[in-house]
């Protein structure tokens, strides 16, 4: 996953469903299938359309895949989103329920500030229009893991509509070859969370647990494939997948069945699938093939969401009732895409440098800390720090924050590059273990000798 | 003293005239010696002598807590109350002990009242009789008035005994019976179409529909969500007053409240005269329906203001006639999705069935709710589907809007109060009540009172005068939208005029004995 500004975990949740380049889009339409295997709401955020980088076969007709996700994201806040309890891991199961949570009769949804907020700044870093009135409503469906027997979401008007995301994607031969892409981001919604169902099947029996959810993100995948220039096909839906991994495997593999299949003769149906991680393959879920009517309805405690900015707030509000956007806008840390734009611009290094070193976490203040310290040139550096040390923590299965290597001793060895005191060819030389050298205070001296490769 | 208004009551315990504990132990023992009434599910009687306890040492030490310190209240039993069952008359809920008061509760018990128990009502307030529900039906007090009971002897063709018991209308029939019988000084309800307006009326007393957003709805067991109110029963309007006062207010648990809309305490100026009013009477309102007797009552209801100064008016509500469809096209969606949390799964009923949770599913909602119930729940679900949604849904929010604002224009065009019947007719014996099913009875019974709810808007059932058969009439007062001050003002000064007469139970506590032994209980299992 790319930015850090998504990686919150929240209680309460944003929903995103994202929009394939070109247009096309997968509707937000109920999706098919049973509850059994399904996806709580939780904050959804980006979704990624990816492009196939699939090449048709040979004697084949062209086809193109479309893919839609939808993210569901928990929200990093001390309180669910809808009531006062607390969030916290691992906490003993139902030990974080309060009577909403519970649905006990007559309870009624609050809803959560800072969730609120969370979501702006969610809208507002994917460049989506926040809309400054949002709704809320009940999704209805009987599971065990909702007590309720609906789930409060929004499916009239979202919180935030019409982002994009850029990121890279890896191609090409050359190691560290990125290619900037950009997806649309349909819409970003706030939902409820769901149980914890564990299932028990030496009893038989279905343990549900009303802390939160398992996972901090899930996605649902929609896929469908067509040839270029006409209508999309028909889509499927593969449910439970939360690793990127796995994410991956499942749409390369329901791509390909579906041209298998279509090519073949047969038919897609509109279903929902499964990802069998051991098999990798999907499945389909066809214990309920009926389509679900969520019967969708306002939910009437919640009165619409009113969210302000600098010319629609009233004066004398009290800023502690209200919600400012711009505001929230102010407060937000650079956004990815603008820090890897100012690190070309003034680094001059290639875009796809920039994607690296934000998509390793401490990679860029390493490398600002490096920079700070020595003379050397900043390419120099960028491709220092990106081959050779990044290398090596590779290697050593290293984060980061683990390197023994400090930015200060790094410096340093570009110093005396940079001074010519040790040849280019010695110091690449150098093999990456030897890299350890780099903890001890560095002399001159210590170049004098070939180096040789320790373990 | 049981037949003192509250303030009455307040004042006698403030210069000690009586103490909480003994008017407790009256309320008490009244409510056993009526207890063929049905009027209560539960009597907290442990809990309800504690708290008298705990207000006699407040008012020794000269410190009561406010004007209902050690007042004997009642709650309908659809609002929560922590440590005492709420069932809502179902067996969904029948053993379910909730763990939190209701915010209206809370605000009652903060201000010392004493919590004598949960009344009886339709199940989950669906209904117009308070007959459907598990604990049975509630029986009117003025069944057994002296007023009635002579009329009926003049009548040849009456019946002897009790089996010609009268309805006390509903939802909310348990509170407005425990009231006109003298059991307490004031009862919550609740009310969604007129549930306690209609049982105000039946008993003769004042029942009052506060504005939607004025009263908190944290721990009222919803019916429909964006028409629910909590409701007050009294035996006049200053009581009525009184008790709003200490209900009223933003909670920050009910985000549909608003915030300060009214000054408290309540305390209601009488008004001299009401030159400056506009009484307002729609026309759509006259229907054939309507008894001869309440018709005559409302036109001399009109002529009254309009001898004494007030300028009366015809005004129209055009979309009246679409009210009562629209309402239950709304109000069964809304109970469809409320009623989806009773699973049997976390609290309340659970079957016995565990061969899957879609069959617990099933078993335990079959079992837990009454055909009333499930009716509305198919029909809500019905009219939610997607290919319904828009027809019937929608086009009943649209039509919603479009009643309100026939009460806006009515008020913007210089109206201050509307004046309309609060029912078709007087109580109705219950063997007659129940030849008609229960949502006949409740489109019938509604249809002055549901568009009230639609609106939002404060409404006011005040007992004007007995029929030829001895029993109460109401008339109703609407309002605009959180000027439930003012209303309660023109109401009072209308119940001053009219001067209603008060129940002649005598014979009833005298005989209530004997009632005991004669009658006959139809198929009843009475809460113990």
């Amino acid at each position: 996953m790319a930015a850090p500004v998504l990686r919150r975990g929240c209680r309460g949740r944003l929903w995103a469903l994202a929009c394939v380049d070109g247009g096309s889009c997968h509707g937000r339409g109920a999706p098919t299938g049973s509850p059994s295997n399904r996806i709580r709401g939780q904050s959804s955020v980006a979704q990624q359309p990816l492009h196939t980088a699939q090449k048709p076969r040979k004697g084949e007709h062209n086809w193109a895949a479309v893919v839609g996700l939808e993210i569901h994201a928990q929200i990093s806040s001390n309180s669910k989103l809808f009531s006062g309890s607390q969030v916290r891991f691992s906490a003993p199961p139902n030990s974080l329920v309060s009577f909403f949570d519970a649905s006990l009769p007559g309870t009624l949804p609050v809803l959560n500030r800072r969730c609120v907020e969370a979501a702006v700044m969610t809208g507002l870093a994917l460049n989506c229009h926040i809309n400054k009135k949002s709704l809320f409503d009940r999704k209805h469906y009987f599971y065990a893991d909702l007590p309720a027997g609906y789930q409060i979401t929004q499916q009239r008007l979202p919180i935030a509509v019409n982002g994009s995301l850029t990121y890279g994607v890896s191609a090409g031969k050359e190691r560290g070859q990125v290619i900037p892409k950009t997806v649309r981001v349909k819409q970003i919604q706030l939902e409820q969370d769901s149980g914890k169902s564990l299932h028990d099947d030496l009893r038989s029996q279905t343990l549900i647990d009303l802390n939160r959810a398992e996972g901090q993100l899930r996605v649902d995948a929609n896929i469908s494939v067509h040839h270029p220039g006409e209508p999309l096909g028909v889509r499927t839906e593969v449910k439970n997948l939360n690793s990127i991994r796995f994410l991956a495997k499942a749409i390369d593999y329901e791509i390909q069945r579906q041209i298998n299949e279509l090519e073949n003769g047969g038919e897609i149906l509109n279903e929902t699938r499964s990802f069998h991680e051991k098999l990798g393959c999907t499945v389909s879920m066809r214990d309920k093939e009926a389509k679900q009517d969520y019967r969708f309805m306002p939910e009437p405690n919640l009165p619409p969401l009113l969210l302000y900015d600098a010319t629609s707030l009233p004066i004398g509000t009290d800023p502690r009732q209200v919600i400012d956007i711009d505001h929230i806008r102010e407060t937000l840390p650079e956004l990815p895409s603008v820090t890897r734009e100012r690190l070309v611009q003034q680094y001059g290094m290639l875009p796809e440098h920039s994607f690296t070193l934000l998509n390793e976490v401490g990679l860029l203040e390493f490398f600002q800390n490096v920079i700070k310290e020595t003379r050397a040139e900043p390419k120099k550096v960028t491709s220092w720090v990106l081959n050779i040390f990044l290398g090596y923590l590779k290697q050593e299965n290293l984060a980061v924050s683990e390197s023994p290597v400090t930015p200060s001793a790094l410096a340093e060895l570009l110093d005396l590059l940079d001074s010519r005191t040790i040849s280019s060819a010695a110091a690449k030389q150098v093999c990456p273990y030897s890299l350890q050298f780099l903890t001890v205070p560095l002399s001159q001296e210590m170049f004098s000798v070939t180096p040789q490769c320790h373990h | 003293m049981l037949g003192r208004t509250l303030r009455e009551v307040s004042a006698a315990l403030k210069q000690g005239q009586i103490t909480p504990t003994e008017l407790c132990q009256k309320c008490l023992s009244l409510i056993k010696k009526t207890k063929f009434l049905n009027a209560y599910i539960t009597v907290s009687e442990e809990v309800a002598l504690k708290q008298a306890e705990e207000s006699e040492k407040r008012y020794k030490n000269g410190q009561p807590l406010g004007d209902l310190d050690g007042i004997p209240i009642a709650v309908k039993d659809n609002f929560s109350t922590s440590g005492i069952e709420t069932t809502c008359a179902s067996n969904m809920l029948k053993g379910y002990v909730p763990p939190y008061n209701a915010t209206v509760v809370q605000k009652l018990l903060d201000q010392g009242a004493l919590l004598m128990g949960k009344t009886n009502l339709d199940e989950f307030a669906m209904g117009s009789g308070s007959t459907d529900g598990v604990f049975g039906p509630v029986k009117n007090p003025w069944s057994y008035s002296k007023q009635y009971r002579e009329k009926r002897k003049q009548n040849p063709h009456s019946k002897s005994g009790d089996s010609d018991w009268l309805i006390t209308g509903g939802s909310s029939g348990g509170s407005a019976a425990a009231v006109s019988a003298f059991t307490c000084y004031a009862a919550l309800g609740s009310d969604t179409g007129g549930s306690t307006r209609n049982p105000a009326a039946h008993c003769g007393l004042v029942g009052f529909k506060p504005s939607y957003g004025l009263v908190s709805r944290h721990g009222l067991i919803p019916l429909v969500n964006s028409m629910d109110v909590p409701g007050i029963l009294t035996r006049c309007v200053d009581d009525a007053a009184m008790v709003l006062g200490v209900l009223a207010g933003h909670d920050p648990k009910d985000s549909t409240t608003v915030h300060d809309p009214i000054n408290k305490p309540l305390v209601l100026s009488s008004l001299a005269d009401v030159s400056k009013l506009c009484i307002g009477i729609p026309k759509e309102y006259l229907v054939p329906e309507l008894s001869s007797e309440i018709q005559s009552l409302w036109s001399r209801a009109a002529d009254l203001f309009e001898s004494e100064g007030a300028k009366v008016i015809e005004v129209s509500l055009p979309h009246t006639s679409y009210s009562i469809v629209c309402y239950h096209v709304l109000c069964t969606s809304e109970v469809a999705s409320n009623m989806a949390r009773f699973d049997g799964l976390q609290y309340g009923h659970r079957c016995d069935i565990d061969v899957s949770t879609e069959a617990m599913y099933a078993a335990t909602r079959r079992e837990g709710f009454n055909d009333v119930v499930r009716g509305r729940i198919l029909s809500g679900n019905f009219f939610l589907l997607k290919e319904n949604y828009e027809n019937y849904f929608v086009k009943a929010q649209k039509v919603r809007r479009l009643i309100a604002d026939d009460f806006v224009n009515a008020f913007n065009s210089g109206v201050d109060v509307l004046l309309t019947p609060t029912t078709l007719s007087e109580a109705v014996p219950y063997l007659e009540f129940i030849k008609e099913d229960n949502r006949t009875r409740s489109a019938q019974d509604d249809i002055f009172t549901q568009p009230v709810n639609m609106a939002g808007l404060p409404a006011v059932s005040i007992p004007v005068a007995l029929s030829n058969q001895g029993l109460p009439i109401g008339l109703q007062f609407i309002g605009r939208a959180f000027y439930d001050q003012q209303l309660l003002t023109v109401a009072k000064w209308f119940e001053k005029q009219v001067q209603f007469p008060v129940i002649q139970l005598q014979e009833l506590m005298d005989d209530c004995s004997a009632i005991l032994e004669n009658e006959k209980l139809a198929s009843v299992s009475l809460k113990q």
